[in-house]
């Protein structure tokens, strides 16, 4: 099949051979610049979610605000003037948290479930005293919300009755290691704690305050005996999170906050980074289907006399529009396999070469075979399309006329 | 040159009845450059289409070998009508019936010898099959060229690359060969020896040749001369005289 039409499409560019090299490293150039701009935003990108949501819950479920209510409502026909202070926020649990924890670990949604008593609180170490925000937990389904067992950086996360785990940058500010004691203040009750663990949530100001202590020493010291302020959840597909939890604030009384909620501004700029990404593999694009049409046009044109005599032999007019649509898309083709192997050549001289103040790679980036195989695709697909008008014009031209050229 | 009228032939392989052709119709500077010519070419015939510059002999080549279009009268092939077939019927028909032979040779360059002669195979059938290879050999042999079926155009003298250009239009062996100018290009030596390669082929095979040529000296050596001026087919006859 194409026999004809493949011996001499290629045998066309193996002749113009500066044009053919030249256009298929400028194919090549472009499929590089997009896969390696693909690869570096995505990995940018997951960079950045993972640390934003290394120590974050996908979803959390916590009760709603308490508002103040009117004391009656005003009778028909009748309008009142009513001024309302808000109602300061006190820790509350969520109501029956224990039924809800198997509902919504059955959610194929849902990877994991984590109950978490949170509040404000004080870490006292001599006359050392810092503010703090203690978290209550389960530690083994906390560990499937944030992996808090791999930012364990001293000691041996462990939670036991009268345990708990602090991060690094508060156990620097109390002059506190590991299998020291600290004591916990939260309102009128203090407790002591010996710590078991440092950890390193990835973020400074959580490394300053955070205090993670077992789930039923949170709730005593809260004053919610039996009881979770939120439940944190990780999903399996972390896109899905804003839809699930429009979803479950739908369904029951609880505020639902997804992680792009949380953490809107970021959100934004995620999507400002995809859109310039986008319009810079578009405008790459561009310029690597204007490339291929002018060098097809040209070929054309230099061709005349060999399409004329291929017409007046016998080649029928698609046999000669098929042999140009095949040089576009052998071009782009081979373009395209060389443009992903420069594109990994630049994504390992990034990461070989492109090191942060600590001397480790900024982040991990790496050439999907999905995605290579799409931007070669496309630049294949780009390479035909480019050849459209060139192929059509050869097919249209007049045997007599271009023979007599 | 000694001409002689000849009968129609008994079996016509391409008629012409009042064929015309214009160029800008319908425009105020049309222009009829062939008007109304009548002849027909039997199998086995070999043919000198003579007259001088500007008289119509491409355009008329062209016609005959469905490159162009007449604007007026009837042509048909094997007892086909083709005015009106549509340009993949006219490419087809082509593709069949004629072969060509150009003046400057038009070989592709990207080529060697034996793929220029296996060209009209592959494109028939998308690919050559041993028998056409050893076809398209044995015409490369038969014009003398077995030692150079590797070599592309560029590496080949004009006469060779003629003989080449011959041997491709012989491969599929169609009933007609259209020549324009085969010679006019080549030194007296190569002319000759072109020439009497087409008229061997013709005696081999039972090809028909229409020759267009300026050279009186080739037009002797044709069974029939046509000759064309103005657009107008002033004679039609055979040869007699020196030996062909």
């Amino acid at each position: 099949m194409l026999g004809f039409e493949s011996r001499v499409a290629t045998r066309f560019l193996r002749e113009g051979r500066m044009q053919t090299v030249l256009i298929i490293v400028g194919v090549a150039a472009g499929v590089a610049v997009i896969a390696y701009i693909s690869a570096l935003i995505s990995g940018l990108q997951r960079n950045t979610i993972e640390k934003t949501l290394g120590a974050q819950a996908h979803l959390t479920l916590s009760p709603r605000d308490d508002v103040v209510l009117a004391a009656r409502s005003a009778s028909p026909g009748t309008s009142e003037m009513v001024q309302t202070q808000p109602r300061a926020q006190r820790p509350r649990s969520i109501g029956n948290w224990e039924l809800l924890v198997p509902l919504l670990e059955a959610m194929p949604e849902v990877a994991a479930v984590s109950p978490m008593v949170s509040a404000a609180g004080l870490a006292v170490r001599g006359e050392a005293s810092k503010a703090i925000a203690l978290v209550g937990v389960d530690l083994d389904r906390y560990d499937r919300i944030v992996g808090l067992r791999s930012k364990v950086v001293d000691g041996t996360a462990r939670l036991g009755p009268g345990e708990g785990i602090i991060g690094r940058d508060l156990a620097d500010d109390l002059g506190v290691r590991v299998g020291d004691r600290v004591g916990i203040v939260t309102g009128g009750v203090s407790d002591s704690l010996r710590v078991t663990a440092l950890v390193d949530l990835g973020v400074r100001e959580l490394n300053r305050r955070t205090v993670i202590v077992p789930l039923r020493t949170a709730q005593s010291l809260v004053g919610l005996p039996g009881g979770a302020t939120s439940l944190d959840l990780t999903l399996v597909d972390i896109w899905s999170a804003q839809t699930l939890a429009d979803d479950l604030a739908a369904r029951w009384p609880y505020k639902a906050e997804s992680w792009q909620q949380a953490n809107a501004q970021l959100v934004a700029a995620l999507n400002a980074q995809s859109v310039s990404t986008a319009l810079i593999r578009g405008v790459v694009l561009v310029v690597v289907v204007l490339g291929i049409a002018s060098v097809l046009v040209v070929s054309v044109v230099q061709k005349r006399r060999e399409i004329g005599i291929l017409r007046a032999i016998g080649a029928t007019q698609g046999q000669v529009l098929r042999i140009f649509l095949l040089q576009g898309a052998i071009v782009g083709a081979l373009g395209s396999a060389l443009g992903v192997l420069l594109a990994v050549v630049l994504i390992w001289a990034f990461t070989h070469f492109v090191r942060g103040v600590d001397g480790l790679p900024l982040f991990n980036i790496t050439l999907a075979p999905v995605l290579a195989l799409r931007v070669a695709a496309i630049a294949t697909v780009c390479g035909v399309l480019a050849a459209v008008a060139p192929a059509r014009r050869a097919a249209k031209l007049d045997p007599a006329q271009a023979i007599r050229m | 040159m000694n001409l002689l009228a000849v009968a129609t032939p008994p079996d016509p392989l391409i008629e012409l009845d009042g064929l015309r052709k214009s160029y800008n119709l319908g425009l105020p500077n049309e222009t009829e450059v062939l008007h109304g010519l009548s002849f027909r070419i039997g199998r086995g015939e070999f043919a000198a289409l003579i007259g001088p510059s500007g008289s119509g002999k491409s355009t008329l080549l062209n016609i005959v070998g469905l490159l162009e279009r007449m604007t007026g009268g009837s042509y048909r092939i094997e007892g086909e009508e083709v005015n009106g077939l549509d340009d993949a019927a006219l490419t087809l028909r082509r593709r069949s019936t004629l072969g060509f032979v150009f003046q400057f040779h038009h070989l592709l360059p990207a080529f060697s010898s034996l793929e220029n002669v296996t060209l009209p195979a592959l494109m028939r059938e998308g690919r050559i099959t041993p028998a056409q290879r050893e076809r398209a050999r044995a015409v490369l042999a038969a014009v003398g060229l077995g030692d150079a079926m590797g070599k592309r155009p560029g590496e080949l003298s004009g006469g060779m690359q003629q003989r080449v250009a011959i041997a491709r239009a012989l491969v599929l062996e169609p009933p007609l060969v259209l020549a324009d100018e085969p010679t006019g290009n080549l030194d007296t030596a190569s002319s000759d020896e072109v020439f009497a390669l087409m008229r061997r082929m013709h005696a081999e095979l039972n090809t028909s040749f229409l020759v267009v040529t300026h050279d009186p000296r080739l037009a002797a050596r044709c069974d029939r001369v046509l000759e064309l001026v103005d657009g107008r087919l002033v004679h039609d006859g055979a040869v007699s005289g020196p030996a062909k």
